[in-house]
């Protein structure tokens, strides 16, 4: 099975709020690039879909790709230090990026790998927009599953069960590849991705992101191919179909807080303070 | 002038509350611009559910009975057929979980940009633009896009569900269109867990509880009483959902849903950035925690520095007492 993951690396998101903004960008200086932690549990899924964890095994290939600056080939080493098998790097600027331009490059890399499956994180940290999966799907005529929480094959990956997160519960689905599939964080869950090959009694340690990459896996991604092309090589223009104006962060919530002594205190204080209850 | 279409959702047959969040987006939306706005019913009991939303002032609502569970590619290719046919210059629906997958895979389809979970909408120079939160809710910027149709989503907490406005608009119903690659998926079951309570997205009140609550147990015995207590809808942190001990999709946070109620009652929740995203929009946040240095004092109005399990009963027993 050949599984593509596109990956964005975004500023920190652990340091989100230290973002600031400056009339119609955004500025994330001093916080360091990380890989979009929903892209981690993507690939996280996809090695687990490739492999035989009982005996460490790779039995598919997992391709990951980026667009960005020539930098952002620092996140797709994190991500072949794990254990995906090369990378693809398409050279381009956030600020000449849109779900549409990113959805046609991505396409044109489908057109060229032939993946069973694109695995991608919901949506990303940053612009949390999570269109790029849907319309990707749209662009290749494929099915998709997004905000996927499990997923499972038995016969090799021509067809996979999936478990997709709705509001208020859960919708199951068959679908068959080639197919895109959005992840959501549950899909790191110890049972949440069964690939026929894997023994089914095999469950994956607790955790709430992907793997860690194992010193030699930090050695081997060392002389792991990237790829390096140019939007132009893959006939994609970089039409935006939208711009940001005016931003800003959000309200300061005003006042201090009030720290209260007893439940008495706080009740009175929500009673006749705020008026909430 | 821009004529809007509202996909309405529904669960069951009948038409999902977020449909009419959707709905008071499209007023607001047609109205700046003196356009009008239609409601497209689709999906399986979409005949019947149309008499739900003809009192909204909608010019028209149509159609589409699609049988079985819903899947965006049964759905896409008629929501675009509509689209395209009716000349509207917006397609909008509540960013649910389906809204937002269905909405985009339509402007796949539209060639249409994309504005996804807007918090709200103006009127700039004669067009549309959305302004929508980033940065796990630290950044906020207003998006203008610049292809002839819009496909957008909304975020429900940021919009009120629109109340009636008499008069009773026509239906009518539109053909189904065949997409091929509807042929590649298949809807098995769905489980939606029914509550009494008030769906957290639109609750005044909620009340979560974190990690600190240890068990599954601990959330019936000691938070659910509190929870009704209030009328409060229940939400839960990352941690508690991976824990177990509630269902996943009580989860508040950039990862699940984002609230806005007047009172919001953490307890037990130290304030991860990712979940600081889903609540901070709250109107008054009150803290329970042992730690008085954990993060949620950056965005608490009142701190109550404490052992929940010593303090939750009591104030339970306080605003029953109250509300008695």
């Amino acid at each position: 099975m050949k599984i593509l993951v596109p990956c964005k690396r975004v500023s920190d998101p652990d340091n989100a709020n230290k973002v600031k903004v400056q009339g119609d960008a955004v500025v994330a200086e001093g916080l360091e690039w990380k890989p979009n932690p929903f892209d981690d549990w993507a690939v996280e899924a996809a090695l687990r879909l490739t492999e035989n964890a009982a005996k460490n095994e790779r039995v598919g290939e997992v391709v990951v790709l980026s667009i960005g600056p020539a930098d952002a080939a620092q996140q797709i080493r994190q991500f072949l230090a794990m254990g995906a098998e090369r990378g693809v790097l398409i050279a381009g600027d956030d600020a000449q990026l849109d779900s549409w331009v990113v959805a046609r490059a991505m396409k044109a890399v489908v057109d060229k790998e032939q993946p069973d499956l694109v695995v991608m994180g919901k949506q990303s940290a940053d612009a949390e927009s999570g269109a790029v999966g849907p319309i990707l799907a749209e662009l290749l005529g494929w099915p998709m599953a997004t905000q996927v929480q499990t997923i499972a094959t038995e016969d090799g990956g021509k067809t996979f069960t999936i478990g997709r997160e709705i509001d208020g519960g859960l919708i199951r689905l068959k679908v068959s590849a080639p197919a895109v599939v959005t992840v959501s964080d549950r899909i790191v869950r110890p049972d949440a991705v069964k690939n026929g090959v894997t023994p089914a009694d095999h469950s994956y340690p607790e955790s709430d992101s992907g793997r860690y990459a194992s010193l030699k896996g930090i050695m081997q991604a060392k002389k792991k191919p990237i790829e390096q092309l140019q939007l132009s090589d893959l006939g994609v223009e970089p039409t935006l179909t939208g711009s940001y104006t005016d931003f800003a962060k959000p309200p300061e919530r005003t006042g201090q807080t009030t720290f209260v002594e007893s439940v008495e205190e706080l009740v009175q204080k929500l009673h006749t303070e705020a008026k909430v209850i | 002038m821009t004529d809007v279409l509202v996909v309405a959702e529904l669960l069951e047959g009948k038409p999902k509350k977020a449909t009419l969040v959707a709905v008071s987006f499209a007023r607001q939306a047609a109205e700046g611009t003196s356009g009008a706005f239609d409601i497209l019913v689709i999906g399986e009991g979409a005949g019947g559910a149309a008499g739900e939303l003809t009192g909204f002032g909608a010019r028209k609502v149509s159609t589409a009975e699609i049988a079985g569970g819903y899947v965006a590619e049964k759905y896409a290719a008629t929501v675009a057929k509509v689209a395209k046919d009716g000349g509207y210059g917006v397609v909008a629906a509540t960013a649910t979980s389906n809204g937002r997958e269905l909405v985009a895979r339509v402007a796949g389809k539209l060639e249409a940009g994309y504005a996804g979970d807007i918090i709200g909408v103006e009127v700039k120079g004669g067009s549309l633009a959305y302004r929508r939160s980033m940065y796990a809710g630290n950044v906020r910027g207003t998006l203008t896009l610049s292809t002839p149709v819009h496909c957008v989503t909304l975020r429900q907490s940021e919009f009120d569900a629109a109340e009636p406005s008499g008069g009773s608009s026509p239906v009518e119903e539109v053909a189904v269109v065949q997409d091929e690659v509807a042929s590649k998926i298949e809807f098995v079951s769905q489980e939606v867990v029914k509550s009494e309570r008030p769906e957290l997205t639109d609750a005044d009140v909620v009340v979560a509880g974190g990690r600190a609550l240890k068990s599954a147990d601990n959330f019936i015995n000691v938070l659910e009483p509190l929870v009704d207590a209030l009328g409060a809808a229940m939400g839960a942190s990352r941690a508690a959902c991976d824990a177990g001990y509630v269902a996943n999709d009580l989860q508040v946070g950039q990862t699940g849903k984002v609230v806005a109620p007047n009172l919001y009652i953490a307890v037990g929740i130290s304030g991860a950035i990712q979940h600081l995203a889903g609540m901070k929009g709250s109107k008054t946040i009150v803290a329970i925690n042992k730690d008085k240095e954990a993060p949620i004092a950056q965005v608490a109005d009142y701190f109550l520095v404490a052992d929940l399990f010593d303090v939750v009963p009591k104030l339970t027993e306080e605003v029953a007492k109250l509300k008695g």
